[in-house]
């Protein structure tokens, strides 16, 4: 593997000081790699560390094996992932080193250096484009063992089951001008808005602003000293580095990766890096500069992926900014003015360039030999030259991913040689500058940028503007943004545009690839003749091309590859590359980590006042929505028998509540619920049903008149929300004209149900200023008055459970007293609480139904048997065309109470009910009766199954059938309801 | 994301909102045939143009409010709690905007309390 001349060693490439290096040379860093400890300055990337201790190859490549280099020296560097203690795939030309790191090489076995799976080399041709699609698909009962190898071949780290979750935190960001890129263009434009006073976010993907200029001479480093003061100057340009902007969308809503602080400068801090720090920023921009400056673009010839074939801006990157000498014996091909200085760099650098092959003047690479390495190049002339470097220099790719989120479509210019954007097809909120929309020295540049930035910061005070006029009057102010607020240059009202000069656009060669096939997709090991191949094969677009050999479809999704792929497409297909196009750029631009898109769960937990006492005594907890409620506490059927032979206490909280209030309440009751309302007395509670539009049950509950116009509604724990907006659609909507406040109080009560023939005695106990004897308060009645001393309390006379029961609602806060108090004053009454489990047996019990359990999102309400509350002659409420239309046409199903012949057989909800081979209903729910000693179900099954006495065939999950009974109701204990009324 | 000029809250993300749908005048149910009715239930014109929606503020101030929006630029060009303006051939007016059935005609899967 060492070339002649190339040394390897703790710093055996190690350059003296460069002028614009960023390694800080008095803070030295261990790590390892491979479990070898190296060195490392503060500043250097995992990479550069490495490249600068001599060592070349860092991963093999997906398919073949092969070994991969340093190509790029950026984030976007194919061949530099590697592992980083738990977490997989760093971008290791990227990532920073932190003393005691442990990095790793990935997709490698047993080792780096003698990789089994290489033999894959040798079975290449088995291995060819679309060998996903054709190799393992037959015979279909050998796909396990397929699966098996192909599950070796995933190009992936590993991740550690103990890895402690982050906490990903997101923030919101509100800047007038965004800037994606901080190169020359994306600072002078960020210091052009910030002076015509916007508030600016500055967003640069590398650990430092300047872009090319940090890897240029001299000149390039004074630029960049003083733009970097400007930026530095204007407190309203906040600078994100180590953050990459992954993708815009409607209205400027842009999405940016922040990775970590940077950490890039000597004497920082402690270092955040790492997945678990990356932080989403969701940033609505007024407008968007686009500066992302231009990509690199490799070049295709036979042994382009071998680690010694780098990218001009590889060398100058690890030239200049790391110090690190990138070979020792070069060859140089060179289309262009960047080649040409990285010639010089070279030299600089003390390597020995051998050889200049200056494409403007018809040179060429042919191809590069080597193995494990780069060891020689054979040149246009047919010199075979004998080098461990071979530098290209071939044009660049135009990262237009914005661009084409925002709408434009770039078009293929053959005089540059690259793809350009289109600024007539962008919106007004997006402008463009720097490489990506032209070339021309540092000065144009600038000028460019300048202007852009204002007449940026210009639009984004009309966008202000417009926007905050959209805005009630009273809001306005407080809307406006600062850019609407001062009185800032080219801000004012009516101000011209900024007139934006053009950039020139200069002539380059065009080179994609040579005379030899070579790697088209390094990460996923897609060669030019792959390629060729599928348009031999009839996939002669780009885009079937493209998903057919997957190029462009690794982790790079198209940076360094999208237009060889292209090129090499237009070529096989005999059309020009503006005809064939490219591939969509389609965020996110940059990878990202599910937990950073994640972020943190914000949904609230609900517990009712009560769940301290829950918790105390050994309740088991129920998710049940967004509540935590009490399952049981222990032994559901003895706390149902307890409510059927003494008093239980439920926590009912969960309930949904709403307060109404208005002369028009009735009106609402009678369009929402199927029964009537109007003649509902003070003091009286009713049960009703409502059905959306389409006749379906949507909820059901009790509703108490509390006074002359002021009524509380309840309703289904899961349904409280959707009521809620149920009803206020139709009074917002449908009819803005009806006095009615809707106000949600579900969480102001505690709610407790207080059930059992010992209830009243109960209930009286605690009682002040409400007469409960039956008489004085009936059944289906409502009382307000004081419970354990809590004034303004709520108690309804209901019976879901079928026993004699209160439903108590009170302040929410005393919930705990009022519920310690009951059941310590009942103690010699036998009062024990019940959860939802028993609630649960007892109502069954009773053949109350459960909306959503026994009905579905397709039952309406004469199906789930509610036919004496549906009130047809109603002058109108929701559902009731499709309700009179259902009851014309015959039910089509019915909830019926079903009891298995073998009362010791309990079906499983959701059995099937079959008759003659098709499924003719459903069991929805079914529990062993305390009461009765045996099963009880409630069933949906087809009308004509309905009939009482009919019986049913069950098929249970075991596959066994039983025969059940459907019953004369749904109640199987008390059907006449004598126990409630006493 | 959509910025949605909310009536009563400026300028708002769309996420804030839930999407009820196109404006669709509810027909009379005594008089309303089944085609009417299912019409109004069920088919959307999802015009590639201007459109009149119901959009409710949820995470706001939980006002249902009436938004003219093109639906292949997203610009908003009216948006208000009645009085649509535009021609962009709205079947219903302000008063008979989009009943809750439109959105999600079937009822949650819910439990009792």
């Amino acid at each position: 593997m060492t070339a002649r001349g190339a040394r390897k060693g703790p710093a055996a490439m190690r350059l003296s000081q460069q002028p614009g290096e960023v390694i800080d040379r008095t803070r030295e860093l261990r790590f390892s790699w491979n479990g070898r400890e190296y060195p490392a300055y503060q500043g250097d990337t995992i990479i550069s560390a490495l490249a600068a201790a001599g060592e070349r190859v860092f991963s093999r490549s997906l398919k073949y094996h092969r070994p991969r280099g340093l190509l790029t020296a950026t984030f976007h560097d194919p061949g530099c992932m590697v592992q980083v203690g738990d977490e997989p795939n760093v971008r290791g030309a990227h990532r920073l080193v932190s003393d005691g790191m442990q990095v790793c090489s990935q997709n490698t076995w047993p080792s780096l250096r003698f990789d089994a799976k290489s033999v894959n080399r040798l079975a290449g041709r088995f291995l060819t484009a679309g060998f996903y699609y054709k190799t393992f698909m037959r015979p279909r009962s050998l796909w396990p063992a397929y699966e098996a190898v192909l599950r070796r071949f995933v190009n992936a780290g590993s991740v550690s089951p103990d890895t402690a979750p982050g906490r990903p935190e997101k923030r919101y960001a509100h800047p007038d001008v965004l800037v994606a890129g901080g190169g020359p263009a994306g600072m002078a434009a960020a210091v052009a808005a910030a002076r015509a006073g916007a508030r600016v976010l500055l967003v640069e993907e590398d650990h430092k602003l300047g872009g090319h200029l940090r890897w240029g001479g001299e000149a390039d480093l004074a630029v960049l000293g003083g733009l970097a003061a400007q930026v530095a100057a204007e407190p309203d340009i906040e600078v994100l580095t180590n953050a990459v902007v992954l993708g815009r969308y409607d209205g400027n809503w842009i999405a940016v990766l922040d990775r970590g602080a940077d950490a890039a400068g000597p004497g920082t801090g402690t270092v955040r890096t790492g997945a678990a720090a990356e932080r989403l920023v969701k940033a609505r921009a007024k407008t968007l500069v686009v500066a992302p400056g231009l990509i690199e673009r490799p070049y295709v010839f036979e042994g382009n992926d071998l680690p010694g074939v780098m990218l001009s801006t590889a060398v100058r990157r690890l030239i200049s900014l790391y110090a690190v000498k990138p070979g020792a014996r070069a060859v140089v091909l060179s289309a262009n003015a960047d080649g040409d200085a990285a010639v010089a760099d070279l030299k600089r650098a003390g390597v020995d360039v051998v050889r200049v092959e200056d494409a403007r003047l018809g040179g060429d690479v042919v191809a590069a030999a080597g193995r494990g390495g780069l060891r020689a190049v054979e040149v246009a002339d047919g010199t075979r030259i004998s080098c461990d470097l071979l530098v290209t220099a071939v044009g660049w790719t135009a990262p237009t991913a914005l661009l084409n989120a925002a709408g434009d479509r770039p078009v293929y210019s053959a005089h540059a040689a690259r793809f350009l954007p289109d600024p007539a097809r962008l919106p007004e909120d997006v402008l463009v500058t720097g490489g990506i929309a032209g070339d021309g020295g540092i000065d144009e540049l600038t000028e460019h940028a300048t202007a852009t930035g204002a007449e940026a910061a210009r639009r984004a005070g009309r966008i202000g503007r417009a926007r905050a006029l959209a805005c009630p009057a009273t809001r306005r102010a407080a809307l406006a943004c600062p850019a609407t607020r001062r009185a800032a240059p080219g801000d004012s009202a009516g101000a011209e545009p900024i007139a934006i000069p053009d950039l020139p656009v200069n002539p380059h060669p065009e080179m994609f690839a040579g005379r030899t096939h070579g790697m088209v997709d390094f990460s996923e090991d897609v060669s030019s003749k792959d390629l060729v191949g599928a348009v031999a094969e009839g996939y002669d677009s780009v885009e079937l091309a493209k998903r057919y050999t997957t190029a462009t479809m690794g982790p790079l999704q198209g940076k360094l590859e999208t237009v060889n792929a292209a090129a090499i497409v237009a070529t096989a297909t005999g059309c020009s590359i503006a005809e064939t196009g490219t591939t969509t750029w389609r965020p996110p631009y940059a990878p990202v980590t599910l937990g950073a898109l994640a972020g943190q769960v914000h949904e609230p937990v609900r517990y009712s006042p009560m769940q301290p006492w829950h918790e105390a005594h050994g309740a088991a907890p129920l998710v049940a929505g967004a509540w935590i409620r009490p399952d049981s506490y222990g032994d559901p059927a003895a706390e149902a028998r307890n409510v059927r032979e003494r008093v239980g206490i439920i926590d009912v909280t969960p309930i949904g509540k709403l307060d109404l209030r208005g002369p028009d309440v009735p009106r609402l009751l009678n369009l929402l619920y199927v029964n009537k309302w109007s003649k509902l007395g003070i003091g009286r509670v009713r049960y009703g049903v409502m059905c959306a539009e389409d006749g379906v049950v949507l909820d059901d509950g009790v509703t108490g008149r509390l006074g002359e116009e002021h009524y509380l509604m309840s309703t289904t724990s899961s349904g409280a929300a959707t009521v809620w907006e149920w009803a206020e659609n139709w009074l917002q909507t449908e009819h803005p004209d009806w006095r009615v406040h809707v106000t949600p109080v579900t969480t102001a009560y505690a709610s407790i149900n207080v059930a059992g023939p010992q209830s009243r005695r109960l209930i009286e106990r605690v009682t002040e200023g409400v007469d409960i004897t039956n008489e004085a308060f009936p059944y289906m009645h409502v009382r307000t008055g004081s419970i354990a001393g809590v004034e303004a309390s709520v108690l309804w006379r209901i019976g879901f459970t079928g026993e004699l029961s209160y439903e108590l609602h009170v302040p929410a806060g005393y919930g705990l007293h009022v519920w310690e108090t009951l059941l310590d004053r009942g103690a010699d009454l036998g009062v024990a609480p019940f959860g939802v489990e028993a609630q649960r047996i007892l109502r069954l019990e009773k053949g109350h139904l459960i909306v959503g359990q026994d009905t579905d999102g397709l039952t309406r309400a004469f199906s789930a048997g509610l036919d004496w509350a549906v009130k047809l002659d109603k002058d109108d409420f929701a559902g009731q065309p499709e309700l009179a239309w259902q009851l014309a046409a015959g039910v089509g199903e019915r909830l019926v109470g079903v009891q298995p012949a073998d009362g010791s057989v309990l079906p499983a909800e959701a059995s099937q009910i079959i008759e003659g081979g098709r499924i003719a209903g459903r069991i929805t729910s079914s529990r062993m009766s305390p009461a009765l000693g045996r099963s009880v179900c409630l069933a949906l099954v087809d009308a004509r199954l309905a009939e009482p006495g009919t019986v049913l065939t069950v098929l249970l999950p075991s596959g066994q059938q039983i025969e059940a009974l459907v019953m004369p109701q749904l109640a199987h204990v008390d059907p006449d309801g004598g126990r409630m009324r006493v | 994301m959509i910025l949605l000029p909310c009536a009563w809250c400026g300028p708002r993300d769309a996420a804030e909102f839930q999407h009820v749908g196109e404006l669709v005048a509810r027909p009379d149910p005594r008089t309303a045939s089944q085609q009417q009715w299912r019409v109004y239930l069920y088919l959307r014109a999802n015009r590639r143009d201007w459109t009149v929606e119901t959009w409710y503020h949820r995470m706001g101030c939980r006002r249902y409010i009436q938004v003219e929006r093109h639906t292949e630029t997203n610009e908003v060009r009216h948006a208000g709690t009645s009085g649509v303006t535009g021609a962009a051939g709205v079947t219903g007016t302000a008063e008979s905007a989009g009943p809750p059935g439109a959105a999600s005609p079937a009822g949650p899967a819910g439990s009792a309390g």
